[in-house]
């Protein structure tokens, strides 16, 4: 069991308010991945759940329980740092058998358990080495199963991803994903990254400068952002904004269209907006277009791979009538 | 250093220095052996020429010479047991985020920049004397009567004065290392299921432990040669109570105007620091190996 409930949590660093007032539920067995821009308060908010630092005011509650003032260990919480913080001195056996040792559990039972997970996680050929030994994808698996083993309530993951490349980091993505179909166990997933908030989540808590903007599931956030910053967060590329005369044809402040909801046309005068190219970034399957659009500025438009574009050609873009995003002079979605 | 080029060129710079170091450190050396075989004493001038092995003879063979042995190791791993434990221990307390830690940090390290006479003058008159020393007067306050260090615990008090002046440089060298240790993984072990004294135990000591090496190894270099605080207390005394190796040479050669004894001392004093060195290289060099 493992459901966590934030009650009107507030975190200030002396003076600094970084956590205006969050209240959230999280489901047992859910993958909700908290995203946003670096310095909104995602590793905090993380380290008020796992106890490393104290609430202001507010309750945390794990299945129903109050733990605000319960120290991490007993909380019964696992997590992974960004850095993995394995303990160098200990082969990667021992670290994973760490928490288990602590826990005073008899040794044939932590052999057992360390055996485990290794094979879950592929380390059986690296049990006796130290964590300086091991790639970076290594100690990320190393760092799970010290984890897992535990058998917490819920996982913690702070940005586990950012220190691996980009093959790695795809595949660490599904191996996480599969892990959580496997243990059905509450995680926390924090990222800045809006690709794996999207492709791992159950739900996404948008933040930005320590307020929620918006939690809901990845397609729920995609089709009915909340406001201007989630719509602009999510998706990619960037959602494209326009204010103004344009917008207010629409009754809004502002419009936002995605790169993919355009109409694409080369023929003179066949689209609502017209520009020039100005970059075009072909990745084979799709061809992202840099457009400056009269009037209105740079936008990004997808279409798909096999046109291909050069600088200064002339484009006209119809944007989806049904896809137009309108927002309020606040940002509200309208 | 990886190619030819850059190793050559890294040598033929290192070179004056290296050969200046050897020079400086080979003249004295081989004067000392040169007068630990000849028979050369300042009080009987008329007694010169090679003297063979008898120097040594005279030194390794005076029961005091044991003595020294078993007090220069006495005081060496006295001292080193004090300092490491107690540098642990104060560098533990300084790393708590406190209120004036700056201030406190600079008085902990104060004492290092006493010279050793003058701290061991400090302590003789200041703290051990049982006359006007403040722990006679503190015993006095209780009603006890005051201690003669010197005369009943010399060696101890000796030890007690060298640890005294070394506590600081243990303590800065443990705190930077303390200091040096990822937050993270503090958390994790915390998160894991570690009570303090396990943390301590098997997360802080183990990242300690190449510091911890270093100043049980730097600290040996300078206790061996110990003199300054057994000078101006004790006098190596009383009998022979509170004299190492150093302080026999001193009182072989100097106090007894016998060059040729107290330069075989110096030459067995060398030879006993080498094997204490080689001794600690095998029993904690594997800390050093990153
Ligand atoms: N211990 C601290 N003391 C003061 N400010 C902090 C502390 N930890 C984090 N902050 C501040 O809180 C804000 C949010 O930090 P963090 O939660 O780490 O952001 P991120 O979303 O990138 O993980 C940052 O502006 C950071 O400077
Ligand atoms: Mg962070």
């Amino acid at each position: 069991m493992g459901s966590i409930t934030l009650e009107h949590v507030n975190k200030s660093f002396g003076e600094v308010e970084i956590i205006p007032d969050i209240s959230l539920d999280i489901k047992d067995g859910e993958f909700v991945v908290f995203v946003g821009p670096s310095g909104c308060g995602k590793s905090t908010l993380l380290r008020l759940i796992a106890g490393l630092e104290d609430t202001t005011s507010g309750h945390i509650k794990l299945d129903g329980q109050d733990v605000t003032d319960a120290p991490p260990a007993r909380r019964g919480l696992a997590m992974v740092f960004q850095s993995y913080a394995l303990y160098p001195h200990m082969s990667v056996r021992d670290n994973i058998a760490f928490p288990l040792k602590m826990a005073k559990m008899p040794q044939a039972e932590i052999d057992k358990k360390v055996e485990y997970a290794a094979r879950t996680l592929n380390l059986g050929s690296y049990l006796d080495r130290r964590p300086r030994a091991l790639s970076g994808g290594q100690r990320q698996r190393v760092a799970i199963g010290r984890a897992i083993v535990r058998e917490p309530k819920a996982f913690l993951f702070d940005e586990p991803l950012s220190n691996l490349d980009a093959a790695l980091r795809v595949n660490m993505r599904l191996e996480i994903t599969e892990l959580h179909q496997q243990l059905k166990t509450t995680m926390i997933y924090v990222t800045h990254d809006q690709v794996e908030a999207m492709t791992m989540a159950d739900r996404i808590v948008v933040l930005n400068a320590g307020n929620v903007e918006q939690f809901g599931s990845p397609l729920d956030l995609y089709k009915k952002p909340a406001n201007r910053f989630v719509a602009g967060f999510i998706g990619s590329p960037r959602m494209n904004f326009v204010d103004g005369p344009e917008a207010e044809k629409h009754k809004a402040h502002s419009i936002g269209v995605r790169p993919e909801h355009f109409t694409l046309s080369t023929t003179a005068g066949a689209g609502q907006w017209s520009g020039t190219v100005n970059v075009a970034e072909q990745l084979g399957s799709d061809t992202f277009l840099h457009v400056e659009v009269d009037g209105l500025g740079l936008m990004t438009v997808r279409t798909d791979g096999d046109r291909t574009f050069a600088h200064g050609d002339k484009v006209y873009l119809t944007p989806d009538p049904n896809r137009i995003y309108r927002f309020d002079a606040a940002g509200k979605a309208i | 250093m990886a190619t030819r080029q850059t190793r050559t060129l890294a040598r033929t710079m290192m070179a004056p220095a290296v050969i200046l170091l050897f020079i400086w450190m080979i003249v004295p050396l081989v004067m000392t052996i040169w007068f630990s075989f000849q028979n050369y004493s300042l009080i009987n001038p008329m007694m010169t020429g090679f003297a063979g092995w008898g120097n040594y003879a005279y030194v390794i063979g005076d029961p005091s010479f044991t003595q020294a042995l078993v007090n220069t190791l006495l005081l060496v791993g006295g001292v080193l047991l004090i300092t490491v434990i107690g540098g642990t221990f104060l560098a533990l307390l300084l790393d708590q985020p406190i209120w004036g830690q700056g201030i406190l940090r600079i008085l902990v390290i104060s004492p290092f920049f006493v010279m050793p006479p003058v701290a061991a003058l400090i302590w003789k008159n200041g703290f051990m004397h049982p006359g006007y020393g403040m722990l006679g007067h503190l015993w006095k306050a209780f009603g006890l009567q005051p201690v003669d260090w010197f005369a009943q615990y010399p060696l101890f008090s000796v030890i007690v004065i060298v640890a005294w002046q070394w506590l600081p440089f243990a303590t800065l060298i443990l705190l930077t290392a303390l200091q040096s240790l990822s937050e993270e993984q503090r958390e994790a072990a915390e998160m894991d299921g570690a009570k303090a004294i396990n943390r301590f135990r098997y997360i802080i000591l183990p990242h300690m432990a190449r510091a911890i090496t270093i100043v049980i190894l730097i600290q040996t270099i300078f206790l061996l040669g110990i003199f300054a605080e057994i000078r101006v207390t004790t006098g190596g005394g009383p009998g022979y109570a509170s004299t190492n190796i150093a302080f026999l040479v001193f009182r072989t050669g100097i106090l007894s105007n016998d060059i040729g004894a107290g330069s075989a001392g110096g030459v067995v004093a060398v030879i006993i620091a080498n094997v204490v060195a080689i001794f600690l290289m095998r029993a904690v060099g594997k800390n050093l190996d990153a």
